[in-house]
């Protein structure tokens, strides 16, 4: 947004002799004025103030029937499972991202190759389609077994009793989100200098070591906020679940909403809050989860929100302090 | 395996380095056409030449972080980084090259330090990850270190807070850490503000007293008359010439060195 021209200094006013440029020197420059922002931001409060009034006022919202549902063991239920699945499959995915960004990396153009096209294969396809192909897997075959490949079996499974919907809910998110992993731990590998992999190998550092003290850690600067970007988006994927028969958040509210056809509104609304509540829990953590491993990085560590409000408040009052003396 | 701190700081026997007609090219791009250098122990070794003549090329093929196409180096007579199977040169195992490592300090010219790490983390890391030292050794190690660098103040900061000359001086503690018989520097000053130069070379000066096999790039012309035992001028990965540096930098015999040596001086 443009911002209109503050007041400008007429040079015509402006003391033709000496004595008053030491004058002016000694006087305090007062910032710009900036009436324009004041308007707009004043505008976006009126907007703001009538959106949320209109949300805590209009009966279609049915609040009471909200506060009936939100902690309704059916629903209580429902979260929990929403938590497991998303528990299970950001570490299963994240595990698997590492693997496969090695596999990138890799010298081997095989390993290269297949890790490659796993990525390509699994984020072109939708994640309903994963969920329902693996949901209709025991179809396809009828047992697993450990063994010899292509030779003989030393254990199998009964597929069908292995696949309960748990497991094909969280194999299908992993397998998912094992490829956006991959990507996101591969870019942060890769933001690390080379200069850190020459000095750990010159130091003889062992292989691992280097890669779990020295590269991984200076590496998850990069991949935490891009990773949690991906859980984000992971606890609301986990709402597809529902179709492969498991009754998460999102799916118990579905079923009371068909039994209960008048409380739809309210129960989506139930929903949209406790998604509202996860996201802000992961956002939270990642604060302190970034904070940790910029030690070093930064030559002093980004204030917390309490420190923020502290020093923001000395600074309003000072200010204060300083407008009332002009 | 492991040793006391004592055992650890108890002088190291200076190595001998020895390299032997090396080659090395990238593609069609011959960046050493056969260099052959001794550096007997306790030696101090200035490298000089022109940008691109492969100086700080010879001196990664010393530690082996890079691979001679040609020709092998050996410290203390083993070679560095492969083996020898009848008539033929075998590259090493990852693990057995990073354990000879071990054995060769470096120096870099951007310092490269751990930034999420500690200075006395930093120095401690690699006698512990290599298993030499416990880790209460290891620190007691670096602190000893860090006070013979100067900055037994700064054992709890973080690289970033230090400056340019400190971080350098933290990186030579780092090499010392694990008692190299021979410390390589790739011009460890290029990097440093001109009012910084001073207190890294006054530590190398240090190192260099103490009797510890040292190979340097640098383009510290003057620093290398004080403490060089020997100057070696390169041109088109090919050693020029060398000697003692009252011979190489004042009456040089090749054209190349008096051309070089005007334009730095």
């Amino acid at each position: 947004m443009s911002e209109p021209p503050g007041d400008t200094v007429t040079l015509a006013e402006a003391p033709p002799t000496d004595e008053p440029s030491k004058l002016l020197a000694a006087q305090r420059v007062l910032p710009l004025r900036r009436p324009g922002r004041w308007i707009v931001t004043a505008i976006v409060l009126l907007l703001v103030a009538q959106f949320v009034h209109g949300l805590v006022t209009n009966p279609f919202y049915q609040w009471d029937r909200w506060s009936y549902w939100f902690l309704r063991p059916t629903i209580l239920d429902g979260l929990l499972i929403t938590l497991e699945v998303t528990a299970c499959s950001a570490v299963l995915g994240l595990a698997g991202g590492i693997v496969l960004a090695l596999g990138r990396l890799s010298k081997s153009p095989v390993l290269r190759a297949v890790s490659w096209t796993y990525v390509w294969a699994l984020r072109s396809i939708p994640l309903i389609v994963v969920l329902i192909f693996l949901y209709n897997f025991s179809a396809l075959y009828k047992t697993l077994s450990v063994g010899i490949p292509f030779g003989p079996a030393f254990f199998s499974f009964d597929e069908s009793r292995l696949a309960t919907d748990m497991a094909v809910a969280v194999v299908g998110l992993s397998l998912n989100e094992a490829a956006y992993a991959a990507e996101v731990v591969r870019g942060g590998i890769l933001s690390v200098d080379q200069g850190q992999h020459e000095a750990a190998a010159a130091l003889g550092l062992p292989k691992g070591y280097q890669f779990r003290r020295i590269v991984f850690p200076q590496a998850l600067r990069s991949i935490v906020p891009n990773y949690v970007n991906q859980l984000i988006g992971l606890i609301k994927s986990t709402s597809l679940v529902f179709y492969v028969s498991l009754l998460d958040l999102f799916g118990s509210a579905q079923t009371m909403g068909s039994t209960y056809p008048g409380d739809i509104v309210p129960l989506l609304l139930v929903v949209t809050v406790w998604y509202l509540i996860l996201t802000s829990v992961v956002s939270v953590i990642q604060f302190y989860v970034e904070r940790h491993y910029a030690r070093g990085a930064t030559r002093s560590l980004p204030p917390t929100p309490l420190q923020k409000l502290r020093t923001g408040l000395t600074d309003l009052r000072a200010r204060i302090r300083r407008e009332a003396a002009v | 395996m492991t040793v006391t701190t004592r055992e650890a700081l108890a002088d190291v026997e200076a190595a001998t380095v020895e390299v032997h007609d090396v080659h090395k090219w990238y593609g069609t791009h011959r960046v050493l056409d056969g260099v052959d250098l001794t550096v007997r122990p306790g030696e101090v070794t200035v490298i000089l030449g022109p940008s691109g003549s492969g100086k700080s090329t010879l001196l990664r093929i010393i530690n082996h972080l890079e691979r001679p196409e040609i020709g092998h180096v050996s410290i203390n007579g083993e070679l560095i980084g492969v083996k020898r199977q009848g008539e033929r040169l075998k590259e090493l195992s990852e693990r057995a090259i990073l354990t000879q490592r071990g054995r060769i300090g470096f120096v870099f010219q951007n310092f490269n330090l751990f930034p999420h790490l500690t200075v006395l983390d930093n120095v401690a890391a690699a006698p512990v990850a290599t298993g030499r030292l416990g880790k209460p050794e290891a620190q007691e190690l670096a602190r000893e270190l860090l006070g013979r660098v100067g900055l037994a103040d700064k054992t709890g900061a973080y690289p970033r807070q230090l400056s340019g000359g400190q971080q350098q001086r933290v990186a030579i503690a780092r090499a010392l850490a694990l008692r190299p018989g021979v410390i390589l520097f790739d011009e460890p000053t290029s990097a440093l503000d001109p009012e910084l130069v001073g207190e890294v070379l006054a530590v190398i000066k240090d190192l260099a007293a103490s009797g510890t096999t040292l190979v340097i790039v640098t383009h510290e012309i003057g620093f290398a008359r004080e403490i060089a035992d020997r100057v070696v001028f390169i041109d088109g990965g090919k050693i020029l010439e060398q000697g003692p540096p009252s011979e190489v930098l004042d009456t040089p015999r090749h054209e190349r060195t008096r051309d070089f040596l005007s334009k730095v001086l």
